[in-house]
């Protein structure tokens, strides 16, 4: 899995925050469209298209994206 | 002896999803009101566990996927004549709506709407339920009464179970009575991974009585609708929410 592409598809689950603001170094739950919500989309989004299953006390403790993504990849090689 | 109305002394009762959880806390409150259990549930090891904390003699366990047609005939050929029905079985999986797929939705579906449904629609045409009987659904305040982000699957499954539970309670009175319990957020295996703990911490905070709810909370409002303390309620539906419904 690359981290571009888990970067497209995190970008997907917001409507209002554009493209630009994604980064490997954002700190997503800063976010102003960020919610309890795209959350749960977010979730989603990993289980359907990495089959893995993120818990809320994972995205929590995630602060950038690429801590989140780091936490799937290590969980899909497990 | 000690004036009881919520005794259950001689009633025979089978509970579903009996392995833990509101089921678990159900089986262990009925047990020491002095009913006989008949438990069921897809996880035997958690039945056993349960079995082994209930007072009094002669319960039984029955192990039973209860979303195959076949295993239901099975159960239902198992049981005897019954005082008390508690379905409880449930799952869920907190998914936004353009997230929902078929798998995820036919099985939420399957275990926690059509299973009930089959189940009681055996139970009554095999005349199982002896006079003055009670069934009661574990529906939920979800869907029925709340919305919430994520909830659309689990929500309207337990609305179906909700309408069921009153047409149940329309044709089989006036020998049989039907209620459902309908939990707010509840402190069980089911309350939701997907929210991390500072997230329930916040969610707790919108129940006016500042607390999720104990399995016994529930258990004990079942309790009430077994017993015959209620014998003139029929097609009711119970909040026990914490006051979570009062906004």
């Amino acid at each position: 899995m690359e981290l571009k592409d888990f970067i497209e598809k995190f970008a997907e689950q917001f409507d209002d925050t554009d493209i630009s603001v994604f980064t490997p170094e954002t700190v997503f739950h800063e976010l102003e469209e960020y919610s309890s919500l795209i959350a749960l989309s977010i979730i989603a989004m990993i289980d359907e298209e990495y089959g893995v299953i993120i818990v809320g006390n994972e995205m929590r403790s995630s602060v950038t994206i690429e801590d989140l993504f780091n936490i799937v990849r290590s969980k899909k090689e497990a | 002896m000690a004036y009881n109305p919520f005794t259950l002394e001689g009633k025979k009762i089978l509970i579903t999803g009996a392995a833990g959880g509101i089921g678990r806390a159900t089986a262990v409150e009925c047990a020491k009101l002095g009913a006989t259990l008949i438990l069921t549930d897809i996880n035997e090891d958690g039945l056993n566990s349960t079995l082994a904390i209930l007072e009094g003699d002669g319960h039984v366990c029955l192990t039973a996927n209860l979303t195959s047609q076949e295993a239901l005939d099975d159960l239902v050929a198992q049981l005897p004549m019954l005082d008390g029905f508690v379905s409880n079985a449930g799952v869920t999986k907190p998914t936004p709506v353009k997230f929902i797929n078929k798998d995820d939705l036919e099985r939420i579906m399957s275990i926690n709407t059509f299973a009930p449904i089959y189940l009681t629609q055996r139970l009554c045409k095999k005349k199982k339920f002896n006079e003055g009987a009670s069934i009661v659904f574990t529906v939920s305040v979800g869907g029925v009464f709340t919305t919430a982000p994520g909830n659309a699957m689990y929500g309207s499954s337990k609305g179906a179970l909700q309408v069921f539970m009153k047409n149940v309670a329309l044709e089989m009175a006036p020998k049989v009575r039907c209620n459902s319990v309908n939990p707010g957020m509840v402190n069980t295996n089911l309350a939701g991974r997907s929210y991390s703990d500072e997230d329930k911490e916040r969610d707790m905070q919108t129940y006016p009585l500042r607390r999720y709810g104990e399995p016994k909370d529930v258990a004990l409002a079942i309790v009430y609708l077994l017993s015959d303390a209620s014998s003139w309620v029929t097609g009711h539906a119970l909040i026990i929410d914490g006051g979570k419904t009062l906004y």
